[in-house]
């Protein structure tokens, strides 16, 4: 008896008291996220990462912040059939429940542009995740060497 | 049927066909046949154009024969494809050690404009030794890419900044300048570095 009313009572909690009006976006949970030291601060700095959603609904990333750059926004590398590689603005991202979406080097990236400063390798900076429900999440993004090819340098 | 009638229907009937074999031969050998879509790049021997390398020296097509070569281009404006190619080009030649020693392996941008002898000198400095950073004028970097049937465009992005899209594979030469393959951008490692062996050990039979 006591041991189904504690587990009624965790129940209660886990599904009970939702944050606020947001709906989704506090289960997204992001890994694995890294960036790559700039050379100065005109080129254009970029940033991965493995965005999860641990619940049950479709949560929508509509875009993102960092006092890092001021144009900041996801883009996408595509190369055609004659192995020529662009690359243009994303939009918006779905993540169903339960799935994870991976920006990660030649697919989508968190594009960085216009540098406010260096990107410096060993330093974090803050880039905030902007959702559809209405919920931001803030992660700090490592910065690794120039020529680190994943999370693990 | 008379045989002036015969005559006549026989030279119409040659006719339709020899037009329609004209009209074949225009449409695919000829003038008329769409460029193939992807042509394989001229030997290094065939190309024509002049550059300056990341130390100051000018070089061109010539300057890689007598070793393999694996060539690609790229800006250093680029913030995804790029760094990626040269991390994993670096990542190959750390492979592969001594064996490359020899090899010519160079990064052409393909965005002169801003990509000035120092910024390629900076720029392929992060990355493995080996590479080198060649840049020209407009003009060569366009006669650079005929030759390895490369294609590069401008586009323009948001706030009069513009970014360049290009062909990201890597082209790899034999000793004697000759096209041997292509390593496609974010091919495995399991399979971009057994084609690089493949071109040096033609390069060891040819000098053996």
């Amino acid at each position: 008896m006591r041991y189904s009313t504690a587990l009624a009572l965790a129940f209660s909690m886990l599904v009970g008291l939702p944050t606020a009006s947001v709906a989704g976006s506090e289960d997204i949970v992001v890994e694995d996220a890294w960036s790559r030291a700039s050379i100065g601060i005109n080129r254009p700095g970029a940033a991965y990462m493995t965005l999860r959603n641990t619940g049950t609904d479709t949560v929508t990333l509509l875009g993102l912040e960092t006092p890092l750059a001021m144009m900041p926004d996801i883009h996408e590398t595509k190369t055609d059939a004659n192995g020529v590689s662009s690359m243009g603005p994303v939009g918006e991202i779905t993540i169903p429940a339960g799935e994870s979406v991976a920006l990660e080097p030649g697919g989508m990236h968190a594009m960085l542009m216009r540098l406010q400063t260096k990107m410096v390798e060993g330093e974090t900076f803050p880039l905030t995740l902007t959702f559809a429900d209405g919920g931001t999440l803030t992660v700090d993004v490592p910065i690794l060497g120039i020529a680190a090819r994943g999370p693990e340098g | 049927m008379s045989r002036r009638t015969l005559l006549t229907y026989g030279v119409a009937a040659i006719s339709v066909v020899a037009f329609t074999l004209f009209i074949g031969w225009w449409r695919v050998d000829g003038p008329g046949a769409p460029e193939p879509a992807a042509q394989r790049p001229l030997p290094l021997t065939q190309m024509d154009f002049q550059m300056t390398d990341q130390g100051g020296a000018t070089v061109g097509p010539a300057s890689l024969l007598g070793n393999p070569s694996m060539v690609f281009f790229g800006f250093t404006y680029c913030p995804d494809v790029c760094p990626t190619t040269l991390s994993d080009i670096s990542g190959w030649l750390d492979d592969l050690g001594d064996d490359v020693a020899d090899m010519n392996v160079v990064f052409i941008t393909v965005d002169p404009e801003r990509d000035s002898v120092a910024a390629m000198a900076e720029y392929v400095s992060y990355f493995h030794p080996a590479i080198q950073g060649w840049s020209g004028t407009l003009e060569e970097t366009e006669r650079a890419a005929a030759g390895f049937r490369a294609s590069y465009a401008k586009v323009a992005t948001e706030g009069d900044d513009y970014t360049m899209n290009h062909t990201a594979s890597v082209f790899l030469f034999d000793a004697e300048g000759q096209f041997a393959s292509t390593i496609d951008y974010h091919e495995p490692r399991e399979f971009a570095v057994p084609k690089i062996r493949r071109v040096l050990a033609r390069a060891e039979e040819e000098t053996s």
